[in-house]
């Protein structure tokens, strides 16, 4: 069987893109738990901080911080993680502000992304690249 | 129960009606991800805090659920509104349906 040029890069170009499946794959299931959190509306930027260092020497212990004012939720999302949810933060009446900080795990070099709920129901979303020296996931 | 969990808060023993104040929270908790192997390459169980509740005089301030990216120890820094003379009830859910409470009194005036 003889391949003519064009079917040769056809089958190039199909190869090529079966190889770059997989991330897409990992990426595919932090937008999943976004969809979820957000039942599917539109996600817009800005209104939300997100605060994480730039560079994490220990992945087990990474300070963050978020906030979105007016916000009635907040969720983290770390992207490059086993298992991307981080937690979600509910903010009740007496909140004195929509701010709250932590320390997460982080298992390499990713992106750390935060979705707010906001009061009137629509959703806003940022996030932030943190390089980790040492990862937090027991690998 | 997990062994050794103590859990603590900065709350200040006083405020002003209406202000708003910055809590602490630190637990001591290994927070196993479900993740790690063992030396013979099995998997160790996952077993965590899963849910952190803070009320203040049964009004929520702050309700968070956990996941397993949450270091050991968890460390939650937040603000609350004071309204009135009170309690804070601080509580914490285990995976092992264990639940670890804490009080603190804020007067006001």
């Amino acid at each position: 069987m003889n391949f003519t040029r064009r079917e040769t890069m056809v089958i190039g170009a199909a190869a090529a893109a079966a190889a770059t499946l997989p991330m897409p794959a990992l990426a595919s299931k932090t937008e999943d738990l976004i969809a979820e959190f957000t039942g599917g509306a539109e996600v817009g930027e800005g209104g939300v901080m997100l605060d994480a260092p730039e560079i994490a020497e220990n992945g087990n212990t990474v300070p963050i911080e978020v906030s979105a004012e007016g916000a009635e939720a907040i969720m983290v999302l770390a992207a490059g993680n086993p298992e991307p949810p981080v937690a979600t933060f509910r903010f009740g009446p007496l909140a004195g502000a929509h701010r709250a900080k932590t320390r997460i795990r982080l298992a390499g070099t990713q992106d750390v992304v935060a979705v707010a709920r906001m009061a009137d129901g629509s959703f806003t979303k940022t996030s932030k690249t943190v390089k980790v020296t040492i990862g937090g996931c027991g690998g | 129960m997990a062994k050794n969990v103590r859990p603590r808060v900065k709350a200040p023993r006083s405020a002003e009606a209406g202000e708003v104040v910055v809590i602490k929270t630190l637990i001591s908790h290994k927070m196993e991800s479900g993740q790690r192997k063992d030396s013979d390459g099995n998997i160790i169980p996952r077993s965590i805090i899963h849910r952190f509740v803070c009320d203040f005089n049964g009004e929520n301030v702050i309700d968070v659920k956990m996941e397993p990216a949450i270091s050991t120890n968890p460390y939650f820094e937040f603000e609350a509104t004071i309204p009135e003379s009170g309690d804070f009830q601080f509580t914490w859910h285990d995976d092992d349906g264990s639940v670890y409470e804490e009080t603190k009194t804020v007067k006001v005036g």
